[in-house]
């Protein structure tokens, strides 16, 4: 196994932060895997100006689609198979079965469940009198638990296993990890939203039922129409007609 | 407000913006915390995280999946937790004008996230030759300038929005005639509805999760009636 030295390691994971900053609808997040995986391919025989640093950066510059905190695992392997001379070919096939699985596990794992687990908890912090030190750091201090060593864990698997990494993603937390945030996000949501609405809305127990009830009448009818409409534009479309109303009466 | 009062909070609002895609996906740019921040930046942190708590809400309904369009929230958040804290204390109509105001901006922001994209695109296209031949002068060229264009779309935004709704914003509040709590149970239960249709719409599909919800709802509603 190729040993990289730690601030090379280091630079890539520095890197990984910025994978996104030329994301375009070409090559999608292809040249932000080149930018990050870049440090290491200088470790090449020939260097920076070697043909073989060169044909690696064409190639790992080319399009890939992953979620951005799992992309490391994908760097971490690419980066292994071109130091240890993996034949192009193979690379490429590689990074094609790589791209779906990454979007797809990140995705659920990270989008659908831990950043909205994360928003339930701080709306819940606020709810029980949370001051804004308290509820923006909450927030941070779990989200980026997660994230940064979610990034960390995709970067050290990478390199460890090189094209044999698949089998990572078969890992409990990445499996079964969706479903538990969710259940628990759940149940955080129920107190939280309720008790973050209350604060809002201001006291009165009255106000507050009322509220809840026409809140759990609303849901229902946006959980039956969840594929046709977006509840954040229904949400734009109530609040100007409301703010017109209140102005012209 | 004018353009020297308008440009640090343009420079919030940029660096926030920067945080949705391109660095670092800290989500600093989360509404809960670029709007706490903006109003912190004024001097009214409470007011920022008012207004940040409800968007935050709304912005459930749209998490960031791959290519998809979504608005975003980093510059939206700044403008209002910016334009709600500007308002004296207990004004009727901030709120529900603000939380439009912020929609509006959230909506025009990842406009320009998709126009950026297509720059992105029609740079990397002039540049392709050369990546191709694995310059890495070119690479980082285009990494770069993809980042810095990323800030200056947000600082555009957060400026622009600004200068549009702070005016807007205060004189709705001048003449504003709904009364105030009748104006905060309609944001409140706007917010409750879009954020129970966005867990519904990414956890429908998890086994139990109505009861888990239940649970949580029963717990609130016992904290409520205590006596």
């Amino acid at each position: 196994m190729v040993r990289l030295p730690l601030r090379v390691r280091a630079a890539m994971y520095f890197r990984l932060l910025a994978l996104q900053g030329s994301w375009n609808y070409e090559t999608l997040n292809g040249t932000g895997i080149g930018f990050v995986i870049e440090p290491a391919l200088r470790h090449l025989p020939g260097g920076i100006d070697g043909p073989a640093y060169r044909a690696a950066l064409a190639r790992q510059s080319r399009y890939f689609n992953a979620h951005p905190y799992l992309a490391g695992v994908a760097v971490g392997a690419l980066t292994r198979a071109e130091l240890e001379g993996v034949e192009p070919a193979r690379i490429e096939r590689f990074r094609t079965a790589l791209a779906g699985p990454l979007g797809s596990v990140g995705d659920r794992l990270v989008w659908a469940s831990w950043l909205p687990f994360c928003s339930v908890v701080a709306i819940g912090v606020y709810g029980l009198g949370g001051s804004p030190l308290g509820v923006v750091g909450t927030f941070l201090l779990l989200y980026n638990t997660g994230h940064l060593l979610l990034r960390a864990w995709g970067l050290r698997i990478g390199l460890s296993r090189g094209l044999n990494v698949a089998s990572a993603l078969g890992n409990p937390v990445l499996r079964q990890g969706p479903q538990y945030i969710a259940c628990a996000a759940a149940l955080i949501a129920g107190m939280a939203v309720p008790l973050a609405l209350q604060r809002v809305a201001g006291p009165g127990r009255a106000l507050a039922g009322a509220i809840i009830g026409v809140a759990l009448v609303g849901i229902l009818v946006l959980a039956k129409l969840r594929e046709r409409v977006e509840g954040w534009r229904i949400a734009l479309g109530v609040l100007a007609v409301f703010v017109l109303y209140s102005v012209i009466t | 407000m004018n353009l020297l009062q308008a440009l640090p909070i343009a420079m919030l609002g940029g660096l926030l913006g920067l945080d949705v895609v391109s660095f670092p996906q800290a989500m600093i740019s989360r509404p809960i915390v670029a709007a706490t921040v903006a109003g912190a930046f004024i001097g009214h942190s409470n007011a920022g995280l008012l207004i940040g708590v409800v968007l935050e809400m709304i912005a459930l309904d749209t998490l960031p999946f791959g290519a998809s369009r979504y608005p975003e929230w980093g510059s939206a958040g700044v403008v209002g937790g910016v334009l709600f804290a500007m308002q004296p204390l207990g004004s009727r109509g901030a709120l529900p004008a603000s939380i439009l105001a912020a929609l509006l901006t959230a909506s025009i922001s990842g406009w320009s996230m998709v126009v950026l994209r297509r720059i992105i695109a029609s740079r990397l296209e002039r540049a392709r030759d050369r990546i191709e031949e694995g310059s890495r002068n070119a690479l980082i060229s285009l990494h770069l300038t993809g980042m810095s264009m990323d800030l200056l779309r947000g600082a555009l935004v957060t400026l622009v929005a600004m200068i549009i709704f702070a005016p807007i914003v205060k004189a709705i509040v001048a003449v504003w005639g709904s009364d105030s709590a009748p104006s905060r149970a309609v944001v409140v239960v706007l917010a409750a509805v879009v954020a129970g249709g966005a867990l519904w719409k990414v956890y429908h599909s998890v086994r139990h999760i109505v009861w888990f919800f239940l649970a949580g709802l029963i717990a609130w509603t016992l904290l409520l009636v205590r006596p």
